[in-house]
């Protein structure tokens, strides 16, 4: 089966700075993906890379088998690749309702329509109550998104990003900043919403991201040390210089 | 798993109690267009009343780019104006080649005509916000205005295209040379504008036109390019522009190519943020509120645009959401029925605030008919008290007025601020603020 992404020999350099060096990473169908690595990595990068926010200086991303380096971010997510920001991205003047509503008009073919009445599409009016229950925001449907709490927001902004039904969802530290508590509720829901379907996270609360993944791969400075099963990754001893050190056992 | 059940529920209750309460109020506006020129019935108030509607479909169009997709456009006169010269055009071939077209139907010319140019630079324009838009909006602004005294045969030069508006074919009798019905030929448009601009806001592309106002980045991550979401937004308010072009044309019966300056974008501009951008009807205030000011002001001061500029300056600095921000802002203290708490203040501080304007008026007067002693004479009318402009005792009293009324009003200011905590306080208590 072709992987769900393949990144080959991806390098991005900001000006001089090599950032990315020699990428490469494979995720397959219905795998759920871990990235862990120390702060300024290039985790985010990665995902800028892959979600077309910024281009590759050299190498090939593959979505689903189909080349996607160098397409628009709306191109991509159109190929069915959908991606939440680790800084909270989302529409603050439209309230919660509308925000998903927003997220789920493409991918029910209304794209610009402007002839159709918003709030008559039977289709998208159920999917945006669904999203809305699944992420425990229905009370608060009607309150612009500026004025959630901050893991309100960041609840939204997975919702928003699961929205469109995409088949391959990035998430980029959905649980950072949140409590314990807030945390449990976040990867219980993580995990509910992309059952079926292919799941790359940024985390660093490693006893997440042990009892998540299927796989992990481990990126420093740019460049991927290692990457396989979580027990793989426990026993590497590249893995425990680099960066877990004691924490793993 | 109840929860989605009882929300799709709900929706629906609140959408068709919504739906009743919003077929309403086109009725009341229907029928107050109607009744409207019955009650004021002078050649005065009608030729107000059409500039009034003109202007309250171009502010519309305006805030299609400004409120609901976040440009600033600096030259949407453009628009307005080649829609005007098309439909001025088209009614001098209409009535020279005999061609069955009546004069209603020639605002949809003119809407035409904005649409069509907007079409043709709108690709470019829209490719960036922010400031390259704004940049490339008022470069394209001056380049058309400045093309217009050029080519003498398009655009008649300083003097423009005139036309005769009662030589199209006439429906129902109509000849629309009384201003009574040139009025209603405005209002009909007006009502026809003001719906379809308010069902664009409802459809899936004037939802996204607000996510790209709030967070184009984003966007791009649900599906869409903003691009093209730009775009149509440019073409919209380029088609209604023309329309209220259109209409201009047929209500003057000229085009000249001060309708697409720089003057004309600002004013557009002045209306729809006076107005307030956040909401649908902010514009339509404005319009009214401008026009009238504009109509009104011309006849009483020579500085009328000082006024404006100190208008627009205090909206900016005082209330950014403009007219109709402040009266929305009231909505969840009339919900939670804690009005009251805050009018008491409103009325108190409403004298001394009443005084410092006078004063501030009276200063400007006194300030511009000392200077530019010409015609205007020296007695300035103000609350029908006449002052002498050369007078000691008019500054006197413009003076105290002033600082008087400022030393005072800061006071009864500080207790509206406290009144209004005091209420937001009890709204949030009561679940209606969040
Ligand atoms: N647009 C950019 N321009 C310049 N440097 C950048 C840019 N984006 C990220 N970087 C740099 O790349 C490195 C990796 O950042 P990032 O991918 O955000 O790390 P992580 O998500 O793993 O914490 C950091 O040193 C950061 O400063
Ligand atoms: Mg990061």
């Amino acid at each position: 089966m072709t992987a769900a992404i393949e990144v080959k020999a991806v390098d991005k350099s900001f000006g001089n700075v090599g950032i990315i060096r020699d990428l490469n990473l494979n995720v397959a169908q219905g795998e759920r993906h871990a990235v862990i690595g120390p702060n300024g990595a290039g985790k985010s990068t990665t995902f800028n890379l892959i979600s077309g926010h910024i281009k590759p200086t050299s190498g090939e991303i593959r979505l689903n088998g189909e080349v996607i380096s160098g397409l628009r971010p709306f191109e991509i997510n159109r190929r069915g690749l959908s991606r939440s920001f680790q800084v909270t991205n989302v529409f603050a003047r439209m309230t919660v309702w509308e925000n998903v509503r927003c997220a789920v008009l493409w991918a029910t073919g209304h794209r610009y329509a402007f002839w159709k009445n918003v709030d008559h599409l039977p289709e998208v009016k159920q999917r945006t109550a669904q999203i809305l229950d699944d992420i425990h925001l229905s009370h608060r449907r009607d309150v612009p998104a500026g004025l959630l709490t901050y893991a309100e927001q960041r609840e939204l902004e997975i919702g928003i990003t699961i929205a469109s039904g995409a088949s391959v969802i990035m998430l980029d530290e959905p649980t950072a900043g949140m409590s314990h508590a807030e945390t449990d509720r976040a990867v219980a829901l993580i995990r509910r919403l992309t059952e079926g379907r292919t799941l790359v996270i940024v985390e660093h609360d490693m006893s997440v991201v042990f009892g998540l993944a299927d796989r992990i791969s481990v990126l420093v400075y740019g460049n991927i040390i290692a990457s396989g099963t979580p027990d793989e990754i426990r026993g590497n001893p590249k893995v425990k210089e680099a960066y877990l050190g004691e924490e793993v056992d | 798993m109840t929860n989605p059940v009882t929300t799709a529920t709900a929706a629906t209750k609140d959408e068709s109690g919504g739906t009743l309460s919003f077929y309403g109020i086109w009725l009341i506006a229907a029928v107050a267009l109607v009744v409207l020129p019955l009650i004021f019935s002078s050649g005065g108030s009608l030729t107000s009343f059409s500039l009034i509607g003109i202007s309250i479909i171009f502010a519309l169009s305006y805030n299609i780019l400004l409120g609901q997709t976040g440009l600033l456009s600096f030259g949407h006169a453009v628009q307005y104006g080649l829609g005007g010269f098309l439909a001025v055009h088209m009614m001098n071939a209409v009535a020279s080649y005999d061609w069955p077209i009546p004069l209603p139907v020639i605002p949809l010319i003119g809407g035409i005509g904005g649409l069509a140019f907007a079409t043709l630079v709108g690709w470019v324009m829209t490719k960036r916000a922010g400031t390259v838009f704004a940049m490339i909006s008022l470069g394209i602004g001056e380049l058309v205005a400045s093309s217009s005294l050029i080519l003498r045969s398009v655009f008649g030069g300083e003097s423009g295209i005139t036309t005769d508006r009662t030589a199209l074919p006439h429906i129902f009798g109509w000849t629309f040379g009384p201003q009574l019905q040139v009025y209603y030929l405005i209002a009909f448009w007006v009502m026809i504008s003001a719906i379809a601009m308010y069902a664009l806001t409802r459809t899936p592309l004037g939802r996204i036109c607000n996510a790209v106002r709030d967070n184009p980045e984003r966007v791009e991550f649900i599906g869409y390019d903003p691009h093209v979401v730009r775009y149509f937004a440019y073409m919209f308010a380029g088609f209604f522009a023309g329309i209220a072009g259109g209409l201009t044309a047929i209500n003057f019966e000229i085009a000249n190519s001060a309708y697409l300056g720089a003057t004309q974008s600002g004013l557009v501009l002045f209306a729809a943020f006076i107005g307030g951008t956040a909401y649908f009807f902010g514009p339509i205030l404005g319009a009214i509120l401008v026009t009238y000011l504009q109509l009104g002001l011309t006849n009483v001061t020579s500085v009328w645009q000082l006024y404006f500029g100190i208008i627009f300056i205090g909206i900016v600095m005082f209330a950014p959401g403009g007219i109709a921000g402040i009266l929305m802002k009231h909505r969840p203290l009339i919900r939670a029925r804690t009005l009251g708490t805050v009018i008491p203040s409103y009325l108190v501080a409403a004298l001394p605030t009443l005084a410092l304007v006078l004063g501030i008026i009276l200063s400007i007067e006194t300030v511009a008919r000392y200077t530019a002693s010409e015609g205007e004479g020296n007695v300035i009318n103000l609350v029908g008290i006449p002052f002498v402009a050369t007078a000691p005792t008019t500054w006197a009293v413009a003076v105290v007025l002033v600082v008087g009324g400022f030393l005072i009003a800061r006071v009864t200011w500080r207790r509206v601020a406290e009144a209004w905590d005091r209420a937001a306080t009890v709204a949030r208590d009561r679940g209606y603020l969040a």
